[in-house]
């Protein structure tokens, strides 16, 4: 190597006996990097020495633009991180707004957000999977997959009008009802569903070749995936017993009746296990959630925060007045900060909203599960093969939306 | 103007209650401190500049060159075990303030299941922080970002670049000085 070249330090790797190594960039336009991913990998014939995830190709300023929107503006923003797992974020944002306003959600509106965000769960899984098994060579799945979920986005298209970008959930409940006939489309969804999943396993998990791609690959331990904060089903596949909804109970998942699957293994196939798991636990809870859904409000009780119904405007006049200001000004929201954490589809999803008081939010942050379970992406493809780096990519199941947001 | 009309007129409205009025709040700025934080009080004077207890969370104001052994500390001492560092964000409190920033620290525990949050307040002048990527690995991306954002320096930091606006981006887009639309177009050069 002549001194001339001035290389960046992040070219630069460990001293090789044999000059074989060679820098490649995968990515940002490679089909199995999810979006714009970028990949610096040193290789040494086919293994990979060094791994450098490079991001914001997709950084559009999110987080500088809930500063300048009102707060009921920015669930509008939130569809847009995580776009696999909307509903998620939208409730993330809702509750840490509510923690700071102090509001009490109604059970009906509760219930609600528990069922629609486990069947949007249900949809990034499916998302994940069909992916996941196409960057592996398993093209059938896909179709599957997308069948399955094309039910769910009907599901949420039907309840909130948007299939990709629902923006259901509101500061305060919900943006209304579900409509008329919801109840029994989702029963018939949810009475066919484990049968698809039954027919995944049949598909891939039986199979040798994608055994064979998955097992053993891309391992991390207990203690390095805390370290690295790996968490959602990244963390359960090291054998930590860890989710938010037991750990931090929200929306009342402290009432419903769930299991948290774990694999010790740390590998692909533990994280691909406890995704396929945790769709069934995901329609467990959907379906008790169904059950227990009785008539009630699903708005809380706070004129100033909540937009009023249609029918009250018409009939009284301070219902008009609320309409008009929380549209026109906003509500004014207390000075503080909190930071609230759920459980989305890829982990630990926290919202830290900073308030000066006012109706725009002073500071916003989204902690990306998907941004922190990239950042291990290094620690768990060195010393592997280039094709297993497609393999690991796909079991962190990253949305680049919500890492560079 | 039409909305304040409104707004007075509402007021005066017999219909409304009087305790609609103020939101309620969900804990009281006066909540008694948790044992954890009082016995951090006893263990460390020096590393607890204040104490804020506010909406069911904790927020403990440590003075910046104290932070890396807080956050070592925290993460092993058995009365908290912090072991999964959530996530580390930067604010700007405005361009008037001082001091201007602060860097929160959103520490969790997978064994005992609570939750702490550690702040630093930074100078405009001033605004290096050590690095706790010795502590938690994770923290190198958040460190990363806050610096990308906000221009804090973490001293320490083994690979303090940028990491989601380009390599030659001018200034720190999250401060609230730089504007939302940026200075010009950006374009690669």
């Amino acid at each position: 190597m002549s001194s001339v070249v001035n290389i960046p330090p992040q070219f630069e790797v460990v001293d090789r006996p044999l000059d074989t190594q060679m820098t490649i960039s995968m990515g940002p336009q490679h089909p199995s990097t999810h979006g714009v991913l970028r990949l610096e990998l040193v290789l040494d014939g086919e293994m990979v020495v060094k791994a450098t995830p490079d991001i914001g190709y997709l950084h559009t300023g999110m987080e500088k633009l809930f500063e300048y929107k009102k707060y009921q503006q920015g669930i509008v923003i939130t569809d847009r991180m995580d776009y696999l797992n909307p509903l998620g974020n939208n409730l993330a944002y809702c509750m840490a707004a509510e923690k700071l306003l102090g509001l009490e959600i109604p059970e009906r509106a509760q219930t609600i957000r528990v069922l629609m965000c486990e069947l949007q769960r249900i949809g990034s899984h499916l998302v994940w999977l069909g992916t996941h098994a196409l960057d592996i060579g398993a093209m059938t799945v896909f179709f599957y997959c997308f069948r399955e979920r094309e039910k769910i986005l009907n599901l949420i298209e039907a309840a909130s009008g948007g299939r990709l970008t629902p923006s259901y959930f509101r500061i305060g409940g919900l943006m209304m009802d579900l409509p008329a006939g919801f109840e029994r489309r989702c029963k018939q969804f949810l009475d066919a569903f484990p049968k698809a999943v039954d027919e995944f396993h049949t598909l891939l998990s039986g199979n040798r070749i994608f055994q064979k791609r998955t097992q053993g690959i891309g391992r991390i331990s207990a203690e390095d995936a805390i370290d690295w904060g790996l968490s959602g089903p990244c963390l359960r596949g090291s054998g930590i017993n860890l989710d938010i909804r037991r750990a931090n109970p929200y929306c009342g998942y402290e009432n419903y009746d769930f299991e948290v699957p774990t694999e010790p293994d740390g590998d692909v196939w533990a994280r691909y296990m406890v995704r396929m798991r945790e769709m069934k636990e995901s329609h467990r809870i959907s379906v008790q959630a169904l059950s227990r859904l009785k008539p009630g409000s699903v708005k809380a009780d706070a004129p100033k925060v909540v937009l009023p119904d249609r029918e009250a405007m018409k009939s009284h006049m301070d219902a008009l007045i609320h309409h008009f200001l929380i549209v026109a000004e906003g509500f004014d929201v207390p000075a503080g900060e909190v930071y609230h954490p759920i459980e989305a589809s890829k982990g630990e999803l926290g919202v830290y909203i900073r308030s000066d008081g006012g109706p725009k939010p002073s500071r916003v942050h989204f902690r990306g599960p998907s941004f922190v379970n990239l950042s291990a992406l290094p620690a768990m493809s060195e010393g592997e093969m280039v094709a297993d780096v497609v393999a690991i990519i796909g079991s962190l199941d990253i949305v680049l939306g919500e890492i560079d947001r | 103007m039409v909305g304040g009309i409104l707004r007075h007129k509402l007021n005066g409205m017999a219909s409304e209650p009087e305790n609609k009025e103020t939101t309620p709040i969900a804990s009281s700025e006066a909540a008694a401190p948790s044992p954890l934080v009082a016995a951090l009080q006893r263990e460390h004077p020096e590393w607890v500049a204040d104490v804020i207890a506010a909406f069911g969370e904790i927020t403990i104001v440590v003075p910046r060159e104290h932070i890396a052994a807080a956050c070592s500390f925290l993460k092993t001492w058995p009365e908290s075990r912090f072991d999964f560092l959530s996530d580390i964000c930067g604010a700007d409190r405005g361009v008037e303030e001082d001091p201007r920033f602060e860097v929160n620290y959103h520490l969790f525990s997978t064994t005992k299941h609570h939750r702490v949050r550690l702040k630093v307040v930074l100078s405009e002048e001033d605004t290096h922080v050590p690095t706790v990527t010795g502590v938690w690995r994770t923290a190198n991306w958040h460190e990363r970002e806050t610096f990308d954002l906000f221009g804090v320096i973490f001293d320490g930091h083994p690979d303090l670049r940028r990491i989601l606006l380009p390599d030659d981006w001018q200034g720190h887009a999250l401060r609230k000085d730089f504007p939302l639309r940026g200075y010009e177009p950006y374009s690669l050069k």
